[in-house]
């Protein structure tokens, strides 16, 4: 291996047998399909090299640099003097940390540029090659290395001690096997599919304010408004994220007549107002952007259009599935309630999604 | 009411069992608390936010906004602010409100059809918007300017920053700064946007804006998202230059040309041979 790699020397004795072979060619015709190592180029003298004048300039330009990084890093530790952070103003720690971070910014790259422009210009300039050293030890020390080996197992009794070393191996086994347990525990301890296929929804449970939890009258919800809901109750829950995650619901107001009501949810809206789950049913983002004009809801991550008229069905966008309606009505006070919970799973598709 | 009442007195009158001053008493007191009921709970706009009376109180100033509204509205909202199809709407119900905030904001009289008005430099003196705006609301009851002490911007910030959260961040941007809906429609960025105007967009949901109406961001929350976007104004990003806060699209775009564009540069450089 390591003779193939000192090119310069190997390329020079090719070239040096074939152009022997030249002188007395006969009447074989000698065609080589291997590349030639070209060699490294005629070196060429830099500026600095031949200029006594623009050497000097390249000196001053790097101890320029050097002091430039001096002074750089002293102000940053100026600056950081001069610019305190004052417990509760957010404005003093953007001057701090930016002035901090310029000086730092400095004093690092003054002294880069210049360690680098030094070894470019003022450095020893000619190419030259540099053996490899042979990776492999000498035999003397190869077999004793053997020998090392063997005088362990020896001293030890590894190989002769058959029971240690099994039961040492089976130790070794052994002892990542409650790491695995353990790791299992970190799915849920439930089905998921389960959990993903319900939301907290329930027949007469009242649509709430987010984030107040305060309850919703049919008569606040004017037309053009757009409510932003949450189920009774889940403030109060352990895992409100997690219900709030699939429980979410924009709740609209349009005139009855612009509803295009499939059979079956004739009684799922009341008056015209509509509740949609907020949970795209492409990656889950919170589909809230509503155009009041067009009916039109915008998911904010993959522009998922969906058209409140047609029953939030998908006119543009990655969305496959319209958005789920939750089915409303009013109890004897005026307020919202939802009829039942979605009559499918929000959100995204899963794999055991029917 | 009326009916109920004159029945009242006379079935206590023939009954004759309490003197003619406790029942007047009753009267009135059933008046007053279901009148003050009615005007708590009524239907659109809180009383607070509807200085109207003192409003429709001045005649001089609904005939020269109807004047104004004449010369310079009417081509397409209609002689009576009754609307064409397909052109411009009724402006019944919109209230003050409304032509505080488009007038106000410059949105109109509109330059041109296209996706959405948009702002630009105020056509009118705020006298002259006012009298336009006192001339719509004596029209139909709608929503009114806001209420001063609605506008100090001094309420609860942290407040008003979980409610524009929920209820606006989704386009107007969690910094305010705005963003794209479909077919070239936008939601403005809400720097340097006036309080007044502020609450006047919640109120009447202007274009594909949603209304928030009072049962829906009371007076006192919409004053909390105004004291949030103040803040916003007045505190600008602890963490240094912002880029406009475009979102992690444009920044991340951003970085990628240029701060990967100075990387390869800088590894250009070191690699070449000096001359």
């Amino acid at each position: 291996m390591a003779q193939h790699d000192d090119g310069g020397t190997n390329a020079a004795a090719g070239s040096a047998v074939e152009h022997s072979d030249l002188s007395n060619p006969g009447t074989a015709v000698v065609s080589s399909d291997a590349i030639q190592n070209p060699g490294l180029p005629p070196h060429r003298l830099r500026v600095t090299d031949i200029d006594p004048k623009k050497e000097k300039t390249a000196e001053r330009n790097v101890y320029t640099l050097f002091y430039l990084s001096i002074a750089g890093s002293i102000f940053a530790v100026a600056a950081y003097v001069a610019f305190p952070i004052t417990p509760g103003d957010t404005n003093s720690v953007r001057l701090n940390t930016l002035f901090l971070g310029l000086g730092i910014a400095l004093g690092l790259l003054a002294l880069g540029i210049g360690a680098i422009y030094w070894a470019k210009n003022l450095m020893r300039g000619d190419e030259f090659t540099e053996m490899r050293h042979t990776t492999r030890g000498s035999d003397a020390t190869r077999e004793r290395a053997v020998e090392i080996f063997k005088e362990g197992n020896q001293e030890s009794g590894f190989g002769r001690r058959a029971l240690i070393r099994n039961s040492l191996i089976g130790a070794l086994l052994a002892f990542p096997l409650p790491g695995i347990v353990l790791f299992r525990d970190l799915a849920p301890a439930a089905d998921p599919a389960k959990l993903l296929a319900h939301t907290m929804w329930k027949k007469g449970m009242r649509l709430t304010h987010d984030p107040s939890g305060a309850p919703i009258k049919a008569s606040d919800v004017t037309l053009g408004s757009v409510f932003h809901v949450i189920p009774e109750g889940l403030n109060q829950k352990e895992d409100a994220l997690e219900e709030k995650a699939k429980a979410a619901v924009l709740l609209m107001r349009l005139e009855p007549d612009l509803l295009h009501v499939s059979k079956g949810r004739e009684k799922w809206n009341y008056n015209g107002i509509v509740a949609y789950s907020k949970i795209c049913t492409h990656a889950g983002c919170p589909v809230a952007l509503y155009e009041q004009q067009t009916h039109h809801l915008l998911c904010p991550c993959h522009s998922s259009t969906f058209d409140v008229e047609h029953e939030c069905e998908v006119i543009f966008g990655p969305a496959k599935r319209p958005l789920p309606q939750l089915p409303i009505t009013v109890d004897s006070e005026g307020y919202l309630i939802a009829q039942s919970d979605f009559h499918e799973p929000v959100g995204p598709s899963f794999w055991e999604r029917s | 009411m009326a009916k109920n009442s004159s029945t009242a007195i006379r079935r206590t009158r023939s009954k004759g069992r309490r003197s003619p001053l406790a029942t007047i008493a009753l009267i009135v007191i059933g008046l007053v608390t279901t009148g003050g009921a009615y005007a708590l709970f009524s239907s659109t706009a809180s009383a607070e936010t509807q200085p109207s009376s003192s409003v429709a109180a001045n005649q001089s100033s609904v005939d020269a906004g109807k004047k104004l509204f004449a010369a310079n509205c009417a081509t397409c909202h209609g002689l009576n602010a009754e609307g064409v199809d397909g052109v411009a709407p009724s402006l019944y119900g919109v209230g003050a409100a409304a032509v505080s905030f488009q007038v106000g904001t410059g949105r109109m009289p509109l330059a041109n059809q296209g996706p959405q008005a948009e702002e630009k430099p105020v056509q009118f003196t705020s006298a002259q918007i006012s009298e336009m705006a006192d001339y719509v609301a004596s029209l139909a009851p709608g929503p009114g300017i806001p209420a001063e002490k609605y506008l100090t911007g001094d309420a609860d910030a942290s407040e008003g920053a979980e409610l524009f959260r929920v209820n606006c961040a989704m386009c107007h941007n969690v910094a305010g700064a705005g963003g794209a809906l479909t077919d070239g429609k936008f939601a403005p960025a809400l720097s340097g946007v006036s309080a007044e105007h502020i609450f006047e967009a919640m109120e009447t949901g202007p274009q594909n804006m949603p209304v928030f109406n009072d049962k829906n961001i009371t007076p006192q929350q919409k004053a909390d998202i105004i004291t949030y976007l103040k803040y916003l104004d007045k505190n600008p990003s602890p963490g240094g230059i912002d880029l406009g806060n475009l979102g992690p699209v444009a920044e991340g775009l951003f970085i990628w040309i240029f701060g990967l564009g100075a990387v390869i540069g800088v590894t250009i450089w070191i690699a070449a041979k000096a001359n």
